[in-house]
């Protein structure tokens, strides 16, 4: 069993936890992940590792509530225990050798982004991140980024918060300025991703992205988180998670991370009103 | 003992669950022998002065000497006999496929018509006996101080688990998912071997001594050079076999493909097929499982079990089916339909993504190939389509990479199985010792369990002479 020690909720569905699990905080390094079960019959959630405190014995995970399984989690609280805390799993990020690095984050992957940009900074780059969010309600890790950033670009969808505009609109702005990149970083929706290795492309910039397709075992056995990448299959969980953008087939990543859609809203649907009556 | 043998021919059946019920719920198919059917089936030995079915068993259980407990009624007796050479009886009993090993070699088996004594059928009654009525725990041996690590609690690394902890040695088993029992819990479905019975057997080891940790990936949580450094003396490697392999046809990842892996994941270890499970699977209305081994057979049980039509395109004929006849038979009854001498080209999809079916081209039988099996060739224009909603591979899987990927010094072939030795599992790092699927690519429990056996002993030696 493994303990929650903290959480704080950075905006109204993603929270921050810290977990007791010394052997994982012991290894994880920025861009692994790790497989929680929340109880006995819980499902495997994988989940990005967004930072570790070596010494507590801590890893920090940052989630947003999307369905069944994420809305239990939500409701555990500091004291409680998860039923399983493994890894770290998955390849981790290149973040060495760099000069200066575009981190870009959409949304909750933000919360991915962060530690690979801190990594970054700490190995030497220069880091610009843009991130991304529908609007200033959902704006989380300002602080944090801004640590780490020697440029911190916010866009959001409607305007409120930073500059109004999608996170390519930025990269664009930027790129035809005339700068340079050694690398861009990207991490959240898929359609997000797709559309930022697009435009890279067309400035010919390796752009690297981190996969989250739906796994079950997360150590190379079932085959589920498959993707095709430079017309390859490659499994996301030992091959991955990160991949070359300019390569991977989002269609096809997009269709397949629908699979589970109508299951998901209904158990989803049946876990709310759980918690509902729980209240009454 | 009786003065007079059963010299009837043929063995006793196995009472089962009738197939068209059976089809319908995961419950176990076959019942196990009665007290009564146990005793005739017994009666069917005649104890050979030299057993040659104790050959064809790779863990040696001396058979002969069980079979004759069960004639005294000795139940218990009969179980002391097997355990000594088995950690795993209750699963053994199930799943071995005895037909080729023990079964193979009785002499009651020779000639027409004629059929081996029912040993697995026996060995499964003595461990059902021992685990219904038995309240003697099994007692932790004296500690002989040392320390030996064990990576993946599947078949292998349980018996050689149970083997060194009855030995004296301290023994820690790693395991990287949340339960322990490797194929036996995410593989082999219910209906074939329950879940508590493996739980049952993973407990009794635990009452032996061994420390199991779950949620332990060694390569990762832990590398193996950091279990010497922990005061492990010595490594075993029973990772398994885990990538699964595809066809490399159009449409293999549309929605509703699946391994055969991720079908019997979702549905065995994670209980997807019960109402209430967290975790979805397809219930889907036609299903077709491509491969002719026992997990393809397992899949397509699965699937019917779901609610499914479900058809097996298999390119050979249906006698070289690499799955034992049982299980062909088993499914057979169950109404699931043999599409032999088939072969998939090609999988389609519909607007949404989703598979909708597969292009399927008729094969015939040429001249045999390297394995001795005749060649099955394309029948040119033979392509059909066969409108599905879920496609199953079952074609196998490759060694997982994990632990070459972090193990310095460790070999591995060109398919990336770790290279040992057959009769000790040494393997090129000292101290490092291997067995089961991670060496062989993907086999049978009872062949991952003899190499369990070997290896443990292997390390017995290796740690005696190391401390001499």
């Amino acid at each position: 069993m493994f303990k929650i020690v903290r959480r704080r909720d950075l905006n109204p569905t993603v929270i921050m936890m810290d977990i007791e699990a010394p052997l994982v905080a012991n290894k994880a390094k920025a861009g692994q992940f790790i497989i929680l079960r929340v109880d006995e019959e819980g499902e495997r959630i994988p989940l990005t590792v967004a930072g570790t405190n070596k010494k507590e014995g801590t890893v920090e995970i940052i989630f947003q509530v999307v369905g069944a399984s994420t809305l239990l989690l939500a409701h555990k609280q500091v004291g409680d225990y998860l039923q399983d805390f493994v890894g770290p799993l998955g390849e981790p990020s290149e973040v060495e050798g760099f000069n200066k690095v575009c981190v870009i984050g959409g949304g909750a992957g933000c919360a991915i982004a962060l530690p690979v940009a801190r990594a970054l900074h700490e190995n030497g780059a220069k880091v610009t991140s843009i991130v991304g969010f529908r609007n200033k309600d959902l704006v989380i890790l300002e602080d944090e980024f801004k640590e780490v950033s020697d440029e911190y670009i916010l866009m959001s969808d409607d305007g409120s918060a930073g500059t109004k505009g999608l996170v390519t609109n930025a990269l664009e702005e930027l790129l035809k300025k005339g700068e340079k990149f050694d690398r861009v970083i990207c991490i959240g929706p898929l359609i997000m991703m797709k559309f930022v290795c697009l435009l890279t492309k067309k400035y010919n910039i390796k752009t690297v992205v981190s996969m989250n397709p739906i796994m079950i075992d997360g150590t190379g056995m079932c085959g589920c988180c498959r993707l095709t990448v430079g017309g390859k299959v490659k499994f996301a969980c030992v091959d991955g998670p990160d991949f070359d953008g300019h390569e991977v087939d989002f269609d096809e990543a997009i269709n397949r991370n629908k699979m589970y859609r109508d299951f998901e809203r209904k158990k989803y649907e049946e876990t709310c009103n759980l918690f509902k009556k729980e209240v009454k | 003992m009786p003065a007079k043998f059963n010299m009837r021919p043929d063995k006793n059946k196995m009472p089962s669950q009738d197939p068209k019920e059976r089809a319908k719920n995961f419950k176990e198919v076959a019942l196990g022998y009665t007290e009564e059917l146990a005793l005739d089936e017994a009666n069917r030995c005649l104890h050979c002065p030299k057993p040659l079915c104790v050959e064809g068993c790779p863990v040696s259980i001396d058979i002969p000497n069980f079979i004759a407990k069960i004639k005294e009624k000795d139940y218990e007796g009969a179980y002391q006999i097997i355990h000594k050479s088995s950690s795993l009886p209750a699963v053994c009993g199930r799943v071995c496929p005895q037909e080729s090993q023990c079964e193979s070699k009785c002499v009651r088996g020779k000639g027409p018509n004629r059929e081996p004594v029912g040993i697995g059928r026996l060995e499964r009654f003595v461990a059902d006996w021992h685990m219904n009525n038995s309240t003697e725990k099994a007692v932790k041996p004296q500690s002989n101080g040392h320390k030996i690590a064990i990576v993946g609690a599947g078949p292998s690394g349980l018996t050689c688990a149970g083997d060194l902890a009855k030995l004296g040695y301290e023994v820690s088993v790693f395991e990287a998912l949340h339960k322990a029992g490797g194929v036996l819990v995410y593989g082999i479905p219910e209906f074939r071997l329950p879940k508590v019975i493996v739980q049952k057997e993973v407990e009794n080891l635990i009452d032996l001594g061994v420390k199991v940790y779950t949620d332990t990936v060694i390569g990762r949580t832990i590398t193996i050079d950091e279990l010497f450094e922990q005061g492990f003396e010595a490594v075993f490697v029973g990772s398994g076999a885990g990538l699964p392999k595809f066809m490399g046809i159009k449409g293999e990842n549309l929605n509703g493909v699946y391994s055969a892996n991720e079908f019997l994941t979702r549905t065995n270890l994670m209980k997807a097929y019960t109402e209430d499970s967290e975790t979805p699977i397809a219930h889907s209305k036609v299903v077709a499982v491509v491969g002719g081994g026992n997990v393809a057979m397992d899949a397509a049980r699965c699937a019917l079990r779901l609610g499914a039509e479900v058809h097996i395109i298999y390119r050979r004929d249906i006698e070289e089916m690499p799955a034992r006849k049982e299980e062909i038979h088993h499914a057979q009854e169950e109404g699931i339909i043999f599409d032999t001498l088939n072969n998939p080209v090609e999988v389609l999809g519909d607007e949404n993504g989703h598979v909708c079916g597969v292009k399927v081209i008729k094969m015939q039988l040429g001249e045999p190939d390297a394995s001795g099996r005749r060649r099955p060739v394309p029948v040119e224009g033979s392509e059909y389509v066969l409108p599905i909603d879920c496609l199953i591979m079952a074609l196998g899987t490759s060694p997982n990479p994990l632990i070459k990927k972090t193990t310095k010094g460790l070999e591995t072939n060109d398919h990336g199985c770790i290279i040992a030795k057959e009769e000790t599992g040494e393997t090129s790092r000292v101290g490092v010792y291997a067995g089961g699927d991670a060496v062989t690519g993907a086999a049978t429990v009872i062949l991952a369990m003899g190499a369990g056996k070997k290896a443990a002993k292997a390390i017995d030696e290796y740690i005696k002479s190391k401390n001499k």
